[in-house]
């Protein structure tokens, strides 16, 4: 007797849960894209020299908005946006929660949110002690590491994956692999830890590595934006080294190497993220079904 | 209870993160005590200072030989403050200066080596660098081990400033405009430390810390005098930004002085 009603409320509670895990995806490629952008706003502190412009941490200049001058306010704008990514992967943590997501993914998003806050924690860090390299290089390679996380979210939810996949294919996990060892180098040689020689034979191996995935799963969007996005960070990287070189004796930081090297932390970054996606494809896509 | 365990060890990073933050400090104390250069310790009794009236003198010009590289205009467009101070002249680079006597400007020169081995008095005036028109006058300077340096902002904007010594404590202060002079020392000899404001990219200073009073740095003649030498055998060591360093040997008597002129290739 009761069946209908109670159809109704089943469907009426499955509408709002897709609808829900509709606008929860939505919201993850929000957090993606707020994270990517903030990976830019830190390469762009780097890059002018304005990464001790605010010496105080967690206020700027003894106040919430310090004066807006300067390398200030390349700092401080990478201050707003790191709170802001903050706040919006713990809501997305939560969110997750709240909505019944999947174990995993429940999981990857507090992952992500220790990520992010540890990652603000060792910004101070580099403030306070004046950017020792440890904690600076590290700095560089967890936000890329946070920025992998959401994107393995938004990839999850794209695919509905059930489970984390299993590892069918090696290339693309070698790719991203590889493509996480080059920010790694490509810190340690922007802060002096090494030299320039082991990222270019890491862009070597990178880039044999990103082909390889590229073979391996053919006709496909995230392998096809995965090597044009290699492609361009090693024409990135050159222009970015040249662009130093060639203007050794001119006072740095110029507006072309800030630009080149910006564009190569961005697209490294990209590359970085496709590798992510393609390494969680499932099996039934590697065997060429386009993904949404 | 695995869950437990994940979630304490987080918090304990997290935890151990903050009280890191809390602790640190920002460079080295403003009521740092002068030390000497060598010991690090207080000397016992009255340390010796230069004997102007019996001591040697050396006395020298450092030439540019080569045509004088055309600096570089220096954007300060990122602050109106910087823009308006220059807004008759552009700023240019003062990695190189010759002057109109075709000698060099802002070479640093010491006795690198020879002295006797004794603790210098530490003079407490203080040597004066100054943010002023979003750039550093003087543009190197130079300080015994252990002197005051104080650090000025006259421009109505804000500076930090960030030396980046090898031996001695690096520091980073903000410092607003009309707020006092920041007294800040150098305990340890450091030769050409690079000072730079990250507010202002452009703005770029160094400054020598020696352990003794022998030291000049040329100015807009390009000339040098170091007084009150003790006889003997010094070498005499010009250090330039650029072009890097040069030596010559030197002997002077008591209230002898010597000509000692350096040439560097542009």
């Amino acid at each position: 007797m009761d069946w209908p009603r109670r159809s109704c409320a089943f469907a009426r509670g499955h509408l709002f849960r897709a609808m829900d895990n509709h606008w929860l995806h939505r919201f993850t490629i929000l957090v993606a894209v707020c994270t990517f952008l903030l990976v830019i706003a830190g390469s762009l502190v780097t890059s002018n020299d304005a990464a001790l412009s605010v010496p105080d941490w967690p206020l700027s200049y003894g106040k919430l908005i310090p004066p807006l001058e300067g390398g200030i306010r390349y700092e401080f704008a990478h201050r707003a946006l790191a709170a802001l990514v903050a706040a919006l992967t713990i809501t997305l943590a939560v969110w997750m929660e709240r909505a019944g997501s999947l174990r995993w993914m429940r999981r990857v998003g507090w992952v992500a949110v220790v990520a992010v806050l540890a990652q603000a924690a060792l910004g101070g860090l580099v403030v306070r002690l004046i950017t020792p390299k440890a904690a600076t290089i590290a700095h560089a390679c967890l936000a890329q590491l946070c920025f992998g996380l959401v994107v393995a979210l938004a990839a999850g939810q794209s695919m509905q994956l059930d489970e984390l996949p299993r590892l069918n294919e090696p290339a693309p996990l070698a790719a991203a692999v590889a493509l996480f060892g080059q920010t790694i180098l490509g810190a340690m040689v922007r802060y002096g830890a090494t030299g320039v020689a082991y990222h270019i034979i890491g862009a070597a191996i990178a880039t044999i590595l990103v082909m390889w995935a590229g073979l391996r799963i053919p006709l496909r969007r995230p392998a096809l934006a995965l090597l044009t996005l290699t492609f361009s960070q090693v024409f990135l990287g050159v222009g970015a080294y040249m662009a130093r070189v060639v203007n050794l004796t001119v006072p740095q930081p110029l507006p072309l190497t800030v630009s080149f090297t910006v564009a190569h932390v961005a697209v490294g970054s990209l590359a970085f993220g496709a590798a992510v996606v393609l390494t969680m494809a499932p099996p039934l896509a590697h065997e060429g079904v386009a993904l949404a | 209870m695995k869950r437990f365990w994940i979630g304490s060890g987080m918090a304990s990073v997290l935890v151990a993160a903050a009280f890191t933050l809390a602790s640190c400090g920002g460079g080295s104390s403003t009521t740092e005590a002068p030390k000497t250069a060598d010991s690090g310790t207080a000397p016992a009794g009255p340390a010796p200072t230069p004997d102007l009236d019996n001591g040697g003198t050396v006395t020298g010009k450092v030439t540019f030989d080569g045509t004088a590289p055309k600096m570089a205009i220096l954007d300060v467009s990122a602050n109106p403050v910087c823009q308006k101070a220059h807004a008759s002249a552009p700023l240019r680079s003062e990695e190189v200066v010759v002057n109109p006597n075709g000698t060099l400007k802002n070479v640093f020169v010491w006795v690198s080596a020879g002295l006797p081995d004794k603790t210098w008095q530490v003079p407490t005036t203080p040597v004066e660098i100054d943010q002023n028109g979003c750039e550093y006058k003087p543009h190197v300077i130079a300080l015994m081990a252990g002197q005051p340096l104080s650090i000025k902002n006259s421009d109505p904007t804000n500076h930090n400033i960030h030396p980046q010594p090898s031996v001695n404590q690096e520091f980073n202060e903000s410092q607003a405009p009309g707020t006092p002079a920041i007294s800040k020392t150098f305990p340890r000899q450091e030769i050409m430390i690079p000072v730079k404001c990250n507010v202002h990219n452009w703005m770029r200073s160094y400054i020598s810390v020696v352990s003794h009073p022998f030291f000049a740095v040329t100015g807009d003649d390009g000339t040098y005098t170091i007084k009150g030498l003790p006889p003997g055998t010094y070498t005499i060591e010009i250090v330039h930004e650029k072009y890097g360093k040069q030596q010559q040997q030197v002997t002077v008597g008591a209230k002898e002085s010597k000509n000692l002129d350096f040439t560097v290739k542009g």
